[in-house]
């Protein structure tokens, strides 16, 4: 990904755009008849009115783009508001005629141009965001353990279904890969295959998914899993990031929130199972949850009575 | 087997539950021979503390015999008699290596909702909430104990029940307690609440060194508990203004530790301020009425402890950060590191420095459960202890 050089240039055309909403919001604001009659609208009182208002939102657009925790959101806004102009324009040059419809179509050309800046500076940052439907997740835990011991569990990928839960086998298949078998929604499951692209020993593995397997739908994604020192004789810290596509989209991803699934949150009692294992030997289990935990689970947790 | 369940607000009922099974390696079966009722339980019956479900097991009081062990639990075996500390600790974790035994990191299973509601999850506990791990109580006939091999503590001479039941939380907790005081000679502690946590804190205090200890209720039998067996002086706040005579009785220096073993609940002698709290209680506005921890915060001297044992779950109001920052007091609280404390106190229970069973006021048996809740939340017939029996 080169996430971080694409957020940097969507950042900067999204305060070239706040310094342009400045300077037309200021004039809008104080001379509002000179803007009116350079984009040849000064004859309709209604317009002259809503000049005024318009440079305003203008500054918002300005402050948002300039000031802003997160700058490119506002370009969407920008965007909105280039459709007003131009509906209000597009309105204008149909009743004028001569000059000032000359004018009118000079400044609708102009509108039209920084709607496409607008429009190009939102789809950027979008991308730059991971626009494209990816999710991106992240989650750490410190274990109690030395790091190449950490490591050695984690690569012998047989282990990992212990501790992913929604994980159903782990298989080798030589030359690197790796078959994975996971369950999806409605106790149906999915599986795909998997390469090692990195595997520094005490250190890091990282994986990507190979496309579909012909079973199912198949998964796309990729992820890494780093273990440092944890000062002071800590342990090892476990750090895992991952990029997934997940069914569906983000509409799909938001929906599986809604019935309990939770990404990050299975992905952090994942690693606090991983240190269970590695620290006492085993997966804490009560009776009212006797398949140990998961987000998904808590809906379904019964009563904490004793296991039948 | 029987067992006393949670089925709402102010009500628990006796019901048929099947018995418990080895889920862990780690695991062992205890066939409970005597179990208590605890002040915290109080706030579960009252229905304060979020995740509880209809059918819980409650308890986390009790003690019995070893019936069944898995294969990882080497120390014990069936036919041992042990008492269980209510908080349940891996002991290889960070936290438990550092004598943190409430903090283990990895016996509470739903650590992620703890997290939500604390930032970051304490141990999974007997019997109390889903929040801290769904584990079913001890007010049972019988209770799976995970982590066997290192919580329960092994009572092998002929000390009855009652003189080693209240290892499992309020003799430790209310060691603690004073422990957190860092008491030299000549302190004067002060204790609210006169519960079973507050008369063992108060003994406690005397045991460590104090010079005075100073205990405040409103229950009359309660206090004269505190003077005849803990030889503390107490306060009635009902009649008297407390943070007045408290300045009286230290000449103006204040307590030099304060222990809050009341908590959540405390009640006011205004009806205003009481009122106050409590409409905002009601109205899930805060989850504590914390008169008790504000009142020990003002009283406490320039410089000061303050020991905070009494259980809180969330959020509490009007808190006084000014005193506490300008009068350079330490704050110390946690839930009881119970298992720390399990041998030690074992060994002042048999040389006889301290004889736990004085709080105990009242003797039931395991069915009478419903009857007996409404007795301790009432303090009817002077109830302070009640000890059940399977």
């Amino acid at each position: 990904m080169s996430a971080p050089y694409d957020e940097h240039e969507a950042r900067g055309l999204a305060r070239a755009l706040g310094w342009m909403s400045l300077g037309l919001g200021t004039a809008q604001l104080t001379a509002p008849r000179a803007v009116g009659r350079t984009a040849g609208v000064d004859d309709s009182p209604v317009i002259r009115a809503l000049l005024p208002l318009v440079g305003l939102r203008e500054l918002t657009h300005a402050a948002g783009l300039l000031r802003g925790h997160r700058p490119t959101r506002w370009a969407w806004t920008r965007v909105a508001g280039d459709a007003m102009d131009l509906a209000i324009l597009g309105t204008a040059l149909r009743d004028r005629r001569g000059p000032r419809r000359q004018r009118v179509a000079a400044a609708t050309a102009a509108v039209a141009g920084i709607t496409a800046i607008d429009l190009y500076t939102a789809l950027r940052a979008r991308a730059a965001a991971g626009g494209t439907g990816d999710l991106h997740l992240r989650a750490s835990v410190t274990v109690n353990r030395p790091r190449a011991e950490a490591y050695r569990h984690w690569r012998e990928f047989g282990n990992l279904p212990r501790f992913m839960t929604h994980l159903r086998s782990v298989d080798d298949i030589g030359e690197g890969r790796t078959r994975w078998t996971a369950e999806a929604p409605v106790k149906s499951t999915v599986s795909w295959e998997a390469e090692l692209v990195e595997d520094l020993p005490d250190e890091l593995i990282a994986w990507r998914s190979l496309r579909d397997t012909g079973q199912g739908p198949g998964v796309s994604s990729s992820g890494s899993v780093r273990f440092s020192d944890a000062p002071g004789g800590r342990g090892t810290e476990v750090r895992v990031e991952m990029t997934y596509a997940p069914p569906g989209g983000r509409v799909g991803a938001a929906f599986a929130r809604l019935f309990g699934e939770h990404p990050e949150q299975q992905v952090r009692d994942d690693l606090r199972r991983f240190k269970q294992i590695l620290e006492t030997g085993e997966v804490a289990r009560s009776d009212a949850r006797p398949e140990g935990f998961r987000a998904r689970g808590f809906a379904r947790e019964r009563p904490a009575q004793p296991v039948a | 087997m029987k067992a006393n369940c949670w089925t709402g607000r102010n009500t628990v009922e006796i019901e048929r539950v099947p018995d418990p099974q080895i889920l862990n390696p780690r695991d062992a079966i205890v066939r409970i021979t005597s179990t208590a009722i605890c002040g915290s339980d109080l706030h579960l019956y009252d229905g304060y503390v979020p995740t509880m479900k209809k059918g819980d097991v409650l308890g986390h009081e009790f003690m019995g015999e070893v019936v069944e062990v898995g294969p990882g639990v080497s120390n014990l075996r069936p036919g041992d008699r042990v008492v269980v500390p209510f908080p349940i600790a891996c002991g290889n974790c960070w936290s438990c290596e550092h004598e943190l035994y409430s903090l283990c990191e990895n016996s509470n299973p739903n650590a992620g909702i703890a997290e939500k509601l604390l930032g970051h999850s304490p141990a999974g506990v007997f019997g109390y909430s889903h929040m801290l791990g769904g584990y079913p109580g001890g007010q049972a006939e019988y209770a799976r104990v995970p982590f066997a091999d290192v919580g329960p503590i092994k009572i092998e001479d002929d000390l009855p029940d009652e003189k080693v039941l209240f290892l499992s939380d309020i003799l430790p907790t209310g060691y603690m307690g004073a422990e957190m005081c860092g008491i030299s000679p000549g302190d004067t502690i002060a204790v609210w609440g006169a519960g079973p946590v507050g008369q063992f804190a108060a003994a406690s205090a005397r045991l460590l060194g104090a010079e005075r200890v100073i205990v405040i209720d409103r229950f009359p039998h309660r206090l004269r508990m505190a003077r005849e067996h803990t030889g503390a002086e107490t306060i009635d706040y009902a009649e008297t203004d407390v943070l007045e005579e408290l300045r009286e009785m230290t000449a103006g220096r204040g307590p030099d530790a304060c222990i809050d073993a009341v908590g959540m609940e405390a009640h006011h002698p205004n009806p205003a301020m009481y009122g106050y709290d409590r409409a905002k209680q009601a109205a899930r506005l805060e989850t504590e009425r914390p008169y008790a921890l504000r009142e020990a915060i003002m009283a406490c001297r320039n410089g000061g402890v303050v020991s905070v044992i009494g259980v809180y779950t969330g959020l509490a109001d009007k808190f006084p950060m000014g005193a506490l920052m300008n009068r350079s007091l330490t704050l110390r609280t946690g839930q009881c590191h119970t298992q720390k404390y399990l041998r030690p106190l074992l060994d002042r229970i048999r040389n006889g420095e301290i004889d736990p069973s004085f709080v105990i006021s009242h003797r039931m048996r395991l069915d009478q459960a419903p009857r007996a809740y409404e007795m301790f939340k009432n303090k009817v017939d002077d109830c302070t202890k009640i000890v059940l029996t399977p």
